[in-house]
C-alpha cells in the first residue's frame, strides 16, 4: 500500500477521511490560534470535497488477475457488468 | 526399435509410460481402499478397487502429510492424481495428490479431524485475525467465473461503494485441483500487492461440492495471506475449514460483499457532517473573537485614553468659557470708559455753545480770540450755529 503522505491527490480515501476527522476533533477542542484553525478549516473543506467526489464515483473498476506468456501476474481489464 | 519391428523391453516400457502418463496426467478415481500401508519412509501405499478391477496407488510423504484424515481399508475414497509407470517392475500405479473420503459420514469425520489438527496448531486463534480495512481501495475476489456468485457480489459492491477496484481471480471451486487453484489465487493476490482485502468463496452446494474449502492447502494459504481474508462459502449453515482460518467469516458471498465495503451514502453523510462541523467551529471561533474584541472596546482600560481625551476637552471648554468671560468683561469696561469719554468730548463741542447764542469770529480763517487782533475795516467771518455771515469791523 502506498504510504506517501501530504499529497492530497495521492492519499487514499481512508487517509483523507481520517485526516478530516482529525481536523474536526482538533477544531472542536478549540484553543487553537485563529490563523491555525483557518488553515485547518481550508484543509478540511478541501478534504471533504475530495472525499465526497470519490464517493460519488458511479462505476466499479473490475480487473481480472491472470498471467502473461512468461507466467508473470498481469491485470486484465474486465467490462463491468 | 530394431528394423525387424521388435521393441526392447526398455523401449516398449518407455513408450507405454509416455502414452499412459500423457493420457492420464490428471485424473480422479473413485474406489474402495485396501492394502493401505504407511511405509517407514512416510510414503503411503494402497490398492484401489471396485467389484471388477484394481489399481495400485502411492502417495508420497510430502503430500501424505496434508491428508485430512487417516485412511482405512474398506473406506470409499476419491483419489486425485496421475497415472505413472514404474519401469523397474513394469507396473503402473496412481501417483495420488489427494485422497478424500467419499460419502458424508466419512467426509464429516475427516473434516473434524483436520479442524482439530489445525486448531491445535493455532491456525484458528482469534489473536491471528486481522481487522478489515474500513475503506479498502482494491478488493480481491477469488471465486468461480461462472455462476451468479461473482455477479451478485459485484452488484452489491457497485451499489454500496463503487469507488473501489475489484481484482477478480477466476478459479475452480470444486473438483480436482480446485483447492490448489484457490490457494494459488490467494498467494497471487498477495504477490500482486496493493490489495486491501479479499473475499474467497463460492455459492452453496453439497458437502462434497464445498470440499475444496475444507482442504488444508486452502487453510494454509489463508493463514499465510498478508491481505486480510473474508471467507464466503455456501449458505449460512455451512462451516468450512476456510471459515475458521479466515480473518472474518461471512455467512454467504453476498454478505461478504456487504461486509467489505460500507454504504457510500452513509459515508457521504459522515463527510458532510465533518465538513459542517468544521464550518461551525470556524464560525464559532470567529464569533468568539468578535465578541471579545467588542468587550475589549468597551473595557475600562481600553477606554482610558478616550476618557482622558474627554477630560481634556472638557477642561479646554472650561478654559475657553472663562477666557471669553474675562474677555467680555474687559470689553464692557472699555466701552463704558469710551462712552464717558465720548460724553466729555461732546460737552466740549463748540457747536453746543453756538446753539446757546455764542458766535465765533474768524479773521483770515482763524478764530479771533481778542479785540486786539482786529482793526477797523478788517473783513471777518462770523459763525453762528446755523451758518456764517461776512462782516467788516467798524
Amino acid at each position: 500500500m502506498a504510504q506517501k503522505k501530504k499529497d492530497p491527490g495521492e492519499a487514499t480515501f481512508d487517509e483523507s477521511l481520517r485526516r478530516l476527522e482529525e481536523i474536526v476533533a482538533q477544531m472542536e477542542q478549540g484553543e487553537i490560534p485563529l490563523e491555525e484553525s483557518l488553515k485547518l478549516y481550508e484543509e478540511g473543506i478541501a478534504l471533504s470535497k475530495v472525499c465526497a467526489q470519490k464517493l460519488q464515483q458511479a462505476e466499479l473498476t473490475i480487473k481480472r488477475l491472470g498471467k502473461d506468456l512468461e507466467g508473470n501476474l498481469k491485470l486484465f481489464e474486465e467490462d463491468s457488468e | 526399435m530394431t528394423d525387424t519391428g521388435v521393441y526392447t523391453v526398455s523401449e516398449i516400457t518407455r513408450q507405454i509410460k509416455h502414452q499412459l502418463e500423457s493420457e492420464f496426467s490428471s485424473v480422479a478415481i473413485q474406489g474402495e481402499l485396501s492394502n493401505f500401508k504407511v511405509h517407514s519412509s512416510g510414503h503411503l501405499y494402497f490398492t484401489l478397487k471396485d467389484g471388477n478391477a484394481q489399481i495400485a496407488g502411492v502417495m508420497w510423504r510430502s503430500r501424505a502429510a496434508s491428508l485430512p484424515f487417516i485412511p482405512q481399508d474398506g473406506m470409499k475414497v476419491i483419489v486425485a492424481g496421475k497415472v505413472s509407470v514404474y519401469e523397474v517392475r513394469g507396473v503402473y500405479q496412481v501417483d495420488a495428490w489427494s485422497l478424500r473420503p467419499l460419502g458424508v459420514g466419512e467426509l464429516q469425520a475427516a473434516f473434524e479431524r483436520l479442524k482439530q489438527r489445525l486448531a491445535a496448531e493455532g491456525l484458528f486463534d482469534m489473536a491471528r485475525k486481522r481487522t478489515l480495512p474500513a475503506y479498502p481501495q482494491r478488493i480481491g475476489i477469488v471465486t468461480s467465473p461462472t455462476g451468479a456468485v461473482l455477479h451478485d457480489m459485484l452488484t452489491i459492491i457497485a451499489r454500496r461503494f463503487p469507488c473501489v477496484e475489484i481484482v477478480f481471480c477466476p478459479v475452480k471451486v470444486q473438483g480436482l485441483g480446485a483447492a490448489e487453484e484457490i490457494a494459488g489465487a490467494i498467494r497471487d493476490l498477495n504477490k500482486l500487492g496493493g490489495v486491501d482485502v479479499m473475499i474467497v468463496g463460492r455459492g452453496g452446494g453439497s458437502l462434497e461440492d464445498l470440499w475444496a474449502f475444507n482442504e488444508e492447502v486452502v487453510a494454509r494459504a489463508i493463514v499465510g495471506s498478508i491481505v486480510p481474508v473474508v471467507s464466503a462459502v455456501g449458505h449460512e449453515i455451512d462451516f468450512t475449514i476456510a471459515d475458521f482460518a479466515a480473518d472474518l467469516r461471512a455467512p454467504t458471498p453476498s454478505a461478504a460483499a456487504e461486509l467489505v465495503v460500507r454504504d457510500s451514502r452513509a459515508v457521504l453523510d459522515l463527510v458532510r457532517n465533518n465538513s459542517y462541523n468544521i464550518q461551525n467551529c470556524i464560525a464559532d471561533q470567529l464569533k468568539r473573537h468578535r465578541t471579545s474584541i467588542a468587550h475589549l472596546l468597551k473595557s475600562y482600560s481600553f477606554n482610558r485614553p478616550v476618557d482622558l481625551l474627554q477630560q481634556c476637552s472638557q477642561r479646554v471648554d472650561e478654559l475657553a468659557r472663562s477666557l471669553s468671560l474675562s474677555g467680555s468683561h474687559k470689553l464692557a469696561m472699555t466701552s463704558a470708559r469710551a462712552r464717558s469719554l465720548q460724553q466729555r468730548l461732546a460737552a466740549l463741542d463748540p457747536q453746543l455753545a453756538l446753539k446757546r447764542g455764542f458766535a465765533i469770529v474768524y479773521k483770515q480763517g482763524r478764530a479771533v480770540m481778542s479785540k486786539v487782533e482786529v482793526q477797523p475795516e478788517d473783513p471777518v467771518e462770523i459763525r453762528f450755529h446755523d451758518g456764517t455771515v461776512q462782516s467788516v469791523i467798524s
